[in-house]
This record gives structure tokens, C-alpha cells and sequence, in this order.
């Protein structure tokens, strides 16, 4: 038999700070509801909201996904954009590309990154200049 | 009934005319209209009052005790909120509110205030001792607010505050000091709190982070009001009976805990659906430098109760002039440290998370039901009328799922189906005529 798997996905604008938020909170919503465990669940709110929100200030557009295993929760977040230049550094608390409209709205504290790190299980990263970004987040629930 | 089932929040069927201002309301989606009237489900209700408040045909109320509840006592002590002394337009003092309460039946007053100095001072020295990931720590005084934690927020239930509430503190500091000074039985003795809300009542009757109330009863702060304003005419002196400061008598404002209690660091909301939008914030870490966070139900705090008579804002008002007439000494120096450790002013219960909105307590039939229930929402047509009993088509998809109503509900639906079934019938009687 195969897997159960629940899938859930979300298109996110470039830009769009109005909504900015809206994604990873259906996200958790839906997965309280299925009843993940709090602590697991605050950690997917917080990978999703960041990945959500480098969606809005560095890209041109992408998409959230959610997949949910009964063993586990993974995050794929996919854009269309300018792609990361270096990943490593990209990855260190502070350094931030954000523009100048993201910073004046609080934004750009570079923590989205090490933030998803941070949270998920397992974390991949993937992306090309001028192309978009990939990333991929894992969450154990069993 | 069962305690632990108590809810203050009814609802009175014969004026329930069954539309949908309530339904659009509640913050824990615990209402639904079935058979024409509003029902309240007990497990998700978490007493905030707001459908008390929408409510034009007033179907909706508190529960709360009648004033004759206090003859059961042998000595009876009040113990009125902060927001009380806000209800009134002509200046009143502290000292002629407290007489008329005397002369209402009480044999003692004792401020809520005084409550709310300890309180403060107990919070201030608990906090220091806190483990990082215990903040923000989140004020345990809105009794609505631990229970939306429990409800929809779970994951927080670690930052809520471990010093009991003032009215808690009040009361056991009241009755313990009454029968010292006379000499009496503490079973004889009664204590009730004069409450601006529906939500007090439920935590003294069904209480959430302690395991039983010091308080005997509520009494509905509009309830006497009259009664209360009668028998302060002509009130010229003053009891001395006040020992609370500015900071205690703030309480009763939005903002007046958090400034009393972390001035440094904190943070005061108040709205139930803005506690709401800050507590997702708290969640997802975007306030990690946060130490405070006062959440307040009702708009500008204590004072905009279900149950108070004066306009919120007027209110407020009253209660920043009073408070400048107020002992200005920080509840730090004014509370004497004897009370911290002469009272059991500490929780004594874990708050521990309602489940009631998981759709199913086994994993992957939860994750069938949702799918079920997102595939019902795409047929649905998003209008969020309310027309079928359910809130929202979301809440109503949810309803089907859990096997509390169908399809059919939908007026929409069912609209499309007669046009079906009216074209099959049209086509049905053209056939039988050939």
C-alpha cells in the first residue's frame, strides 16, 4: 500500500508584504488541526514563515509546499529569482541582501536562513544565479 | 452540573433569534446555529464574552451569582476589581466606592488592587529566576486568555505566568487578615469578587492554573450598580480602608499590568482578536526579545468587561485620574516582602492543552479527514455567509467531516441541486408527453 501523503501548496508574489504571513499561517493552522505535536509544530512555524518571507523580499515570485508522511513534515520552497551568489555566508546569522524597502518595513535582519536551519531536521539547499532557489526542509514527527 | 464543564457564557433559547452575529464572532469558532438557535459547544467556549456583546436580542449572558448568594455566609467580604471604580461619572473616591459596599450588605472590603501591588511584586522577583525559553512570559490575569492558549495556542502554554491572579491573592490575603483581626472561623467566612467579566466566574467555579478558588462567588459588577450607586449618595467621609497604589488601581486598564510589572520590557494588547494576531507572532519567535506580554480580551482592558455599565473609554479615563490621587510607590517598596512568603501565591496546576480542535486523535486519519474536508471547501462557494449554522464554509466543511451536518446545509448547494433537479423534471415531463 502506498503512503499516505498529504500535500498542501501555496503560490507566494514577489513583494507582496500584505499577505506576507498568510501561507505559513494556513500551514500551521491545518497542521494543529491534524494534531502535530506543539514543539514540532512551533518549529515548522517558524521555517515557514521565514522561508515565506524570503519568498516575498528575494524573489520574483514561488511557491511553498507542505508534505506531510505520517513519519514526516517537509517544507520545499521553490522561486523563481536572482539565486544565491554564496550559500555559506548566506547562511550566517546577520548577512542579509534584503532591499532597502524590506529593511524600512523590518525585514533584512538576516536570520531567515540560519532560522530554517536552525528549526528543521534536515535542511538542503540548492540554487542558481539568475535562476531561482530550491530549498528543502525535513521535520521527524515519528 | 459538572464544575469542570462550567461555562458563565448562556445562552437563553427563547430569545435566540438564530442569525449569525454571534456565530461571526466567536474567537474559537464554539458557536453554531442548528434547528434556528445559537449552540454553544461547552468544550471549545473559552468564556471571553464576546457574543455577549454582539448579541442585539441580548440571548446571550453571564452566569454569575445573585447578591443574595452572600446571606450563606455568616461574614461576608467583597472584593471589587479595579475597574470598578471606574463606573462612575462624578468623582468618587476609592474610600466612598468600598463604604457603599459596606453598606450594601458586606462586612469587609478588600481591594483587588491591593491584590493586583502583590501580584506585581511576586511576578517581578519569579521572573528573574525564569529560564530563557519561558519568555515572553505571558500575564495569567485574563482568564480568556489561558484558555485561548489551551485552545489555539499550545505550544505557549509554557510562557503563561506562575503567580496566581489578584483576585486569588485578594481573597486569601482578605479572609486570612479578617479572621486574624476578629477572631473567627475562616468557613464562615465568604469572599466575592465584583467582576467586570463572564470569564472571573468561570475561573473561580472551574479554574485553570490552580486547583481550587479562594473565592466563594462573583457578583456582576452591573448587577449592583444601582444598588451600589444609591447607597453612596451623601458619602462625605473616607473609610481609610485604601492600600493599594497607582500601579494595583492601573490594572484595570490595558497596559497598566505590563507597565507595573516589566516596564522595561513588555508588551499590552488588548482586543481578543488582536491578542490573537500578537500570540502568532509570539509563536513563530518574531518577539523573542520580548520578556512581558499582557493580554487583554476585552478593548482597553478590565474596564471594557461584559459586565461594566460605563463606556470603556470613559472608564479608562476615570481610572488614570484616580490613579493620580494614588499612592505613586512602586508595588517593589510598597508591598512588604512578608507577603510573598506568608501566602501561597504561586499556581499550583499545569495548564494543559484542550485538543478540541484536532480533527482526529490518530495522525493519518486526521490527514484523511483533512483532505476530505479541503475537498468539500473547493465545492463550496467562500462566501462565509453563515446561512448553513457553521461560522465560516471552512468550519462548515469541518462540520461535515466530523459527521455533524451535511452538504445540503449550504443553501447554495442546495440551490444549484433543485436547479438540477428542476431541469430533470422539466426534461422528465417533455418526455412523458411524447
Amino acid at each position: 500500500m502506498a503512503e499516505r501523503l498529504y500535500r498542501d501548496s501555496y503560490e507566494v508574489q514577489a513583494s507582496a508584504y500584505e499577505s506576507a504571513g498568510d501561507a505559513s499561517a494556513s500551514i500551521k493552522r491545518k497542521l494543529k488541526q491534524m494534531g502535530v505535536d506543539s514543539t514540532i509544530l512551533r518549529r515548522i512555524a517558524v521555517a515557514s514563515y521565514e522561508a515565506e518571507l524570503n519568498l516575498i523580499i528575494h524573489s520574483q515570485g514561488g511557491q511553498l509546499v507542505m508534505e506531510m508522511t505520517p513519519e514526516e513534515i517537509r517544507l520545499i520552497s521553490r522561486d523563481v529569482g536572482p539565486g544565491i551568489a554564496d550559500i555559506d555566508q548566506a547562511l550566517q546569522e546577520g548577512f542579509s541582501t534584503a532591499s532597502e524597502e524590506a529593511r524600512d518595513l523590518g525585514f533584512g535582519a538576516g536570520m531567515g536562513l540560519p532560522n530554517m536551519k536552525r528549526n528543521a531536521d534536515s535542511f538542503d539547499i540548492s540554487s542558481k544565479l539568475g535562476e531561482g532557489t530550491t530549498i528543502h526542509m525535513g521535520f521527524r514527527i515519528a | 452540573m459538572n464544575e469542570s464543564r462550567f461555562h458563565s457564557v448562556r445562552l437563553d433559547r427563547e430569545k435566540c433569534m438564530g442569525c449569525t452575529n454571534c456565530l461571526k464572532r466567536c474567537p474559537t469558532e464554539a458557536i453554531r446555529v442548528r434547528g434556528g438557535r445559537a449552540h454553544i459547544i461547552d468544550e471549545r467556549c473559552i468564556d471571553c464574552g464576546e457574543c455577549i456583546r454582539v448579541c442585539d436580542h441580548h440571548a446571550k449572558y453571564a452566569q454569575t451569582d445573585p447578591l443574595s448568594v452572600i446571606e450563606q455566609f455568616k461574614y461576608k467580604i467583597a472584593l471589587p476589581a479595579p475597574s470598578l471604580y471606574g463606573q462612575f461619572k462624578r468623582q468618587i473616591s476609592r474610600e466612598q466606592i468600598l463604604e457603599g459596599l459596606l453598606r450594601i450588605g458586606f462586612d469587609d472590603v478588600y481591594e483587588v488592587a491591593a491584590g493586583a501591588d502583590i501580584v506585581t511584586r511576586a511576578l517581578r522577583e519569579n521572573m528573574r529566576s525564569l529560564t530563557p525559553d519561558r519568555y515572553p512570559v505571558i500575564s495569567s490575569a485574563c482568564p480568556v486568555i489561558v484558555r485561548l492558549i489551551r485552545v489555539r495556542f499550545p505550544e505557549l502554554i509554557s510562557h503563561i505566568a506562575d503567580v496566581r491572579q489578584p483576585m486569588e491573592v485578594a481573597a486569601m490575603v482578605a479572609r486570612s487578615e479578617f479572621c486574624k483581626k476578629n477572631r473567627v472561623d475562616p468557613k464562615d467566612v465568604g469572599c466575592f469578587f465584583i467582576t467586570p467579566c463572564a470569564a472571573k466566574v468561570t475561573a473561580i467555579r472551574n479554574p485553570m492554573t490552580i486547583t481550587h478558588s479562594a473565592l466563594d462567588g462573583a457578583i456582576s459588577m452591573i448587577e449592583i450598580y444601582g444598588l451600589l450607586a444609591s447607597r453612596m449618595k451623601n458619602l462625605n467621609f473616607h473609610v481609610g480602608r485604601t492600600t493599594s497604589t497607582a500601579y494595583g488601581v492601573g490594572w484595570a486598564n490595558s497596559g497598566g499590568e505590563a507597565s507595573a510589572v516589566c516596564p522595561e520590557n513588555s508588551m499590552a494588547v488588548d482586543g481578543i482578536e488582536n491578542v490573537i494576531r500578537v500570540l502568532e507572532e509570539i509563536e513563530n519567535n518574531k518577539l523573542r526579545n520580548l520578556m512581558f506580554f499582557e493580554g487583554a480580551a476585552c478593548t482597553g482592558g478590565c474596564v471594557g468587561g461584559p459586565l461594566t455599565f460605563e463606556n470603556n473609554y470613559v472608564a479608562r479615563n476615570a481610572i488614570r485620574a484616580l490613579m493620580g490621587g494614588c499612592d505613586q510607590t512602586h508595588p517593589d517598596a510598597a508591598v512588604e516582602s512578608s507577603y510573598l512568603n506568608k501566602y501561597h501565591l504561586y499556581t499550583d496546576r499545569s495548564v494543559t492543552p484542550n485538543s478540541v480542535m484536532k480533527l482526529d486523535d490518530d495522525l493519518v486519519e486526521a490527514m484523511r479527514k483533512m483532505e476530505e474536508m479541503e475537498a468539500i471547501v473547493r465545492k463550496l462557494p467562500g462566501y462565509d455567509c453563515g446561512s448553513c449554522g457553521s461560522p465560516t464554509c471552512r468550519t462548515f466543511a469541518e462540520d461535515i467531516v466530523r459527521g455533524y451536518c451535511t452538504q445540503m446545509d449550504c443553501i447554495h448547494i442546495l440551490k444549484d441541486q433543485l436547479k438540477i433537479m428542476a431541469q430533470k423534471m422539466v426534461e422528465l415531463a417533455k418526455t412523458t408527453r411524447e
